[in-house]
C-alpha cells in the first residue's frame, strides 16, 4: 500500500522535458542602447570532437533582450578577431560599437570544452573582461548566460539576470503543468503536473524548492517540493482552502492564505508544516501575503476597506497600513529585492495592468500596453517585472521594464501559460 | 399539509433511489403523479399516468425529482453576483429560500456551494472572493434553517472561467453553483 503510493507520486514527479518552449521577443528599448558587437566565437576542431560555438549568439540573444543593448551586425566587418592580438579598434568604431565581445571555444580531452571570452572598449581600446570557462558540452548555454550576465554588469553597473530561471504554469490539452525554464525560455522541465489547477508557485530564498498551491484533491492545498530530488511536502491541508504560498526572506518560513475561520486570512507556518500562527484578523478578505526582503513586514490584498487594497503589516501580526490609494482595485503585491519597489495590478480604464510604486514617495506608474494582467514579480535585479496576459485570447508571459521603455513577450507554442514567478540566481 | 409533503418527498426519494429496472418489475404499480406535491408556487407539468388494474392500492402520490423538474424553481443552481461583490442580490433571493425550503424539508440533504469568479484580476483574490460567495450563500441558508452539516462551501475561483471579452460573458462566471450530494 505506501509501496504503491509511493511509485505513484515518484511517476507524478518525475522531470520530463516538455516539448513546448517559451520563445521571447522583445519590443521598445531603453532611451539609450549600448552598441555592442560580438564576433562570432572560433570553434577548433579535435581529433576526437568537433567544438561548435553555441556560445556567441546566446549571449547576444541575452543582451538584445535586455532592450538595453543594440548588437550590431558584425559580418560585414573585414577583421573577424578571435584573440586580442588580432583586434583592429577602427574596423569596431567604424560601425559606432562602444564594446566589442570576442572568444574561442576548443575541444579538451575527456569531452569537455574551453571557453574563452573577452569584452573590450572600443572607443578607449582596453580590455574590461577577459574569462576562460572549463565546462562540459551540456554546459554551453548556461555559460552563455554567465557570460552575458558579466558583460551586462560590467557596461550597465547592475546584475544580470540571464542565469536566472523562471516558474509558471502551462496549461495544455486540459493539463496544467508546474515548469521550471532559463530566463530566456529554454530548457522547460515539468515539476508537477495535474488535471486539477495549479496556481500561485513561489520560489524558496535558495531556490531549490517551490511552494504552489495544487488542487488535485479537489480544492486548493499547499505542497512544498524540491526541485533536487523531486520529493514533495503537503505544507498546509487545513479545513477550507490553502492558497498563495509565500517565502520568509530566510527560507524558516511561510506566509499562507486559510479559509479555516471561513474568511480569508493570513496565517505563518514553519517550511516542515508545523507551528501554525494566524497574522491577520480582519472580517474582509486578506490575501497574498508577500514579506518585505528584511522580514520585517507582510505585504497583503484585502478589501477590509472595500475594495482589493494592498497594506502591509508586521510580519508577526498587528496593526496594518494601507499602502496603494490610487484607483478601488489594487491587487497581487510584490516587491523588489532592495524593498523599495513595490508591482501589482492595479485596474484602470484601460484594463488591469502592471503598476509600479515608489515606496518612499508613493508615487505609481502604470507600465504595461496589456489589459488583462496577473501576477507580477520582480527579476532579482528589480530591473524587470514578470507578469501573464492574454495575447489573443491566449494566456501568455509578458515582461516590461521598471521605467516601461522596454517590453517583452514570452510566446509559448503549445498552451496557456500563467502564474509565473521569477527565481532567485541560485543553481 | 406539511406532513403529507414530507410524506410524499420522503416517498419520492425512495422511489427515486429504486432503480429503472425495479419499476419495470412491477409494471402494474400504481403510479399517480401530482403537482400538488411539489412544494413551490410553479406547477410541474402533470404526466399523470392512472393505474388501471388495482384500485385498493394505496393513494401514492410520487412527483418527479423537484431538483430536476425543469419547471421547479429548485432545478436552477446558479446565484450570480456583481463584479468584486459576495451580496446575494435580491432578484436571486427566491431561488435561494427555496433552497433552503428543500434542506429544511430533507435533512438528510446534503450540498456543495460552489463559488466562482471571473477571470480579471488575481487569482488568489478571485479564490477568496469565490469562496466568500459561497460562504453568503450558506449564510442566506442558514438563516432559513438549513443546518451547517449539510452545506459544504468550495470556491474555484477563476479556475473555472471562460475566456471572456465582454461583461455579459464575465457575468457568466460571477457565481456560486449549488450542487447536491450524489449528483
Amino acid at each position: 500500500m505506501f509501496k504503491n503510493k509511493f511509485y505513484l507520486i515518484l511517476f507524478l514527479l518525475l522531470p520530463i522535458i516538455a516539448k513546448a518552449e517559451l520563445t521571447v521577443e522583445v519590443v521598445g528599448g531603453a532611451a539609450q542602447q549600448i552598441p555592442i558587437a560580438i564576433v562570432p566565437f572560433s570553434a577548433q576542431a579535435a581529433p576526437t570532437q568537433v567544438a561548435q560555438d553555441n556560445i556567441s549568439p546566446v549571449i547576444g540573444a541575452d543582451l538584445r533582450l535586455s532592450g538595453l543593448f543594440r548588437v550590431l551586425e558584425t559580418r560585414g566587418v573585414a577583421s573577424q578577431p578571435h584573440t586580442l592580438s588580432e583586434v583592429k579598434y577602427s574596423d569596431w568604431t567604424s560601425i559606432q560599437a562602444q564594446a566589442l565581445t570576442i572568444g574561442t571555444v576548443e575541444s579538451l580531452p575527456g569531452n569537455r570544452l574551453k571557453v574563452s571570452f573577452r569584452l573590450l572598449d572600443v572607443l578607449k581600446q582596453n580590455q574590461l573582461l577577459a574569462m576562460e570557462f572549463n565546462i562540459t558540452p551540456a554546459q554551453q548555454r548556461a555559460t552563455a548566460h554567465r557570460i552575458a550576465d558579466m558583460i551586462y554588469e560590467k557596461l550597465t553597473g547592475e546584475k544580470g539576470v540571464f542565469a536566472t530561471r523562471i516558474t509558471y504554469v502551462n496549461k495544455e490539452n486540459g493539463r496544467y503543468s508546474l515548469q521550471v525554464a532559463d530566463a530566456d525560455g529554454f530548457n522547460p522541465q515539468t515539476v508537477v503536473s495535474s488535471k486539477e489547477p495549479l496556481i500561485s508557485p513561489s520560489w524558496s530564498p535558495d531556490g531549490t524548492k517551490l511552494a504552489y498551491v495544487s488542487f488535485e484533491k479537489k480544492k486548493p492545498v499547499i505542497f512544498v517540493q524540491s526541485l533536487v530530488s523531486g520529493q514533495r511536502i503537503v505544507l498546509a491541508n487545513f479545513k477550507g482552502n490553502n492558497s498563495a504560498p509565500s517565502w520568509s526572506p530566510d527560507g524558516t518560513k511561510l506566509a499562507i492564505v486559510l479559509t479555516y475561520s471561513a474568511n480569508s486570512q493570513i496565517y505563518v507556518i514553519n517550511a516542515d508544516g508545523t507551528g501554525l500562527q494566524q497574522v491577520s484578523f480582519s472580517n474582509g478578505i486578506d490575501t497574498e501575503p508577500e514579506w518585505s526582503p528584511d522580514g520585517a513586514f507582510i505585504y497583503f490584498t484585502s478589501n477590509r476597506g472595500g475594495g482589493p487594497q494592498i497594506y502591509r503589516m508586521p510580519a508577526a501580526g498587528g496593526d496594518a497600513k494601507r499602502v496603494t490609494f490610487e484607483g478601488s482595485y489594487n491587487v497581487s503585491p510584490h516587491l523588489s529585492t532592495d524593498g523599495k519597489l513595490l508591482t501589482f495590478i492595479k485596474q484602470t480604464p484601460a484594463g488591469f495592468k502592471v503598476a509600479v510604486q515608489d515606496l518612499a514617495t508613493g508615487q505609481v506608474q502604470t507600465l504595461s500596453d496589456t489589459t488583462q494582467d496577473e501576477s507580477p514579480s520582480f527579476a532579482p535585479n528589480g530591473r524587470m517585472i514578470l507578469y501573464a496576459t492574454s495575447i489573443g485570447g491566449k494566456g501568455s508571459l509578458a515582461a516590461v521594464s521598471v521605467d516601461g521603455r522596454v517590453k517583452q513577450r514570452l510566446k509559448d507554442t503549445g498552451g496557456d501559460v500563467r502564474e509565473p514567478s521569477w527565481g532567485s540566481s541560485q543553481n | 399539509m406539511k406532513k403529507s409533503i414530507l410524506m410524499s418527498v420522503l416517498l419520492a426519494a425512495t422511489l427515486a433511489a429504486c432503480s429503472n429496472n425495479a419499476v419495470k418489475e412491477k409494471p402494474a404499480a400504481p403510479v399517480v403523479d401530482s403537482s400538488k406535491s411539489s412544494q413551490t408556487s410553479q406547477p410541474s407539468a402533470p404526466a399523470k399516468e392512472e393505474s388501471a388494474s388495482t384500485a385498493s392500492a394505496v393513494q401514492t402520490e410520487m412527483s418527479v425529482n423537484p431538483l430536476k423538474d425543469p419547471n421547479n424553481i429548485l432545478s436552477k443552481r446558479s446565484v450570480y453576483f456583481d463584479f468584486d461583490k459576495d451580496e446575494v442580490k435580491a432578484e436571486f433571493r427566491p431561488l435561494v429560500e427555496a433552497h433552503a425550503k428543500y434542506l429544511v424539508a430533507n435533512p438528510n440533504a446534503k450540498v456543495i456551494f460552489q463559488g466562482n469568479a471571473d477571470a480579471r484580476g488575481s487569482r488568489e483574490y478571485n479564490l477568496s472572493l469565490g469562496q466568500r460567495r459561497s460562504v453568503a450563500v450558506k449564510k442566506a441558508v442558514n438563516v432559513l434553517g438549513a443546518q451547517d452539516k449539510q452545506i459544504e462551501t468550495v470556491s474555484y475561483g477563476e479556475e473555472k472561467a471562460k475566456e471572456c471579452k465582454d461583461e455579459t460573458c464575465y457575468q457568466q462566471d460571477r457565481r456560486v453553483d449549488i450542487v447536491y450530494e450524489n449528483e
